[in-house]
């Protein structure tokens, strides 16, 4: 695919400039698109989920059924995180809705994208359970390109592919955990801070998410000290608030 | 910990799962009729970026269950090369990973007492 500088500025008007040539093809392209660097990182996170979830007390097919039905890593981290500390039901139910929250819009910028005239509505709710960072980024990325037929397959192919390798993962890291040194365990549970820590590290411009970063760094771990099973909600309601409340004022008195 | 470690589990991953899927499906509902560069988004942004800067932090700084018997110097050593190294290597995630695990591993082998 040649390099688009900006997918997100307004794909769904731009002509299609290739084509996978149908439907089944654009799978097929899909999947070993998927096979790549993607599912490669986000499979070694998975590990580190799986070794999490073994960790946690938990057995394997809990760890599957969360990756099955969650599918989105900060929310099943946090969730296990919160069941670890013994947080009530509806103090998880906010965290991760907070947490996944940042889905909806991500699906209002893609199903228009991927809309072609005489697919079924359910189609799209099917498939929307596979709205994920990862798939939709290289969405937005290719679909634009090519014909709209092609487009729900490519992307259902790529986050199915992404899907089946974290359930492999997740199992693989809970069983590794439990046969390697546990110093090597350590490493694999390790990974998930950390790779969430760049992640957010490297798409961090606009100003007030940036000033989110900071301040839910420092108010996470004091909070937590105060109150373990509200602190993710609370950390995330008053650092993302005085954030963007400091952007709007700081922003309002330098952009007029 | 919890006493019941399979249902009660299960439960909180169904309505974890539950809630997760309303975000999607109310995004499918609305899709094309929203703004996606509107304030509230951007608040919604910053509380999701903020929670799990938190979370990130005290993984790092406060984890629970077997992290928490390494130092934290050795974690936040981890932290800070992974961070260089990912940066330097142009963004590239497998070498930011990779290297923060490892020196935690190594840092943490040698410690006398591990």
């Amino acid at each position: 695919m040649p390099a688009d500088p900006d997918p997100a500025a307004d794909p769904a008007a731009r002509t299609p400039s290739r084509s996978y040539g149908s439907p089944s093809q654009a799978a097929r392209a899909a999947v070993a698109d998927a096979f790549g660097v993607p599912a490669f990182v986000l499979g070694a996170t998975y590990l580190g989920f799986g070794a999490l979830v073994r960790e946690a007390d938990l057995n394997v097919w809990l760890g599957l059924f969360s990756t099955a039905t969650g599918w989105a890593l900060p929310g099943q981290i946090a969730l296990v995180e919160l069941y670890s500390v013994g947080a009530g039901v509806l103090a998880i139910a906010i965290a991760v809705g907070l947490t996944n929250a940042r889905l909806l819009p991500m699906a209002v910028t893609l199903v228009p994208i991927l809309r072609s005239e005489g697919t079924p509505r359910w189609r799209y709710y099917l498939f929307a359970h596979f709205i994920a960072v990862t798939g939709w980024a290289a969405a937005l990325r290719v679909c634009p390109h090519i014909p709209r037929p092609e487009r729900l397959p490519y992307f259902a192919a790529f986050a199915a592919t992404l899907w089946a390798t974290t359930l492999c993962a997740t199992a693989a890291g809970f069983f590794l955990a439990g046969i390697v040194p546990a110093y090597v365990t350590l490493g694999l549970i390790f990974l998930n801070p950390i790779y969430f820590m760049l992640v957010f590290a490297a798409d961090v411009r606009k100003p007030p998410r940036v000033a989110a970063l900071v301040l839910g760094a420092l108010l996470g771990p004091l909070i937590h000290l105060a109150s373990p099973d509200w602190s993710l909600m609370l950390t995330g309601l008053i650092g993302g608030s005085l954030a963007f409340l400091g952007w709007k004022l700081w922003g309002g008195r330098h952009a007029r | 910990m919890p006493a019941d470690t399979v249902l009660w589990p299960l439960l909180l991953m169904l309505v974890g799962a539950l809630v997760t899927y309303f975000w999607r499906a109310l995004g499918v509902a609305l899709s094309g009729r929203l703004d996606v560069n509107s304030d509230w988004f951007e608040w919604t942004a910053c509380v999701a970026y903020a929670l799990l800067a938190g979370l990130i932090a005290r993984m790092i700084l406060i984890p629970i269950g077997p992290l928490a018997e390494t130092a934290v110097t050795d974690r936040v050593a981890g932290a800070v090369l992974a961070f260089a190294l990912f940066f330097l290597f142009r963004r590239n995630m497998v070498v930011g990973v990779a290297s923060g695990a490892l020196v935690l591993v190594l840092l943490t082998l040698n410690r006398p007492f591990f």
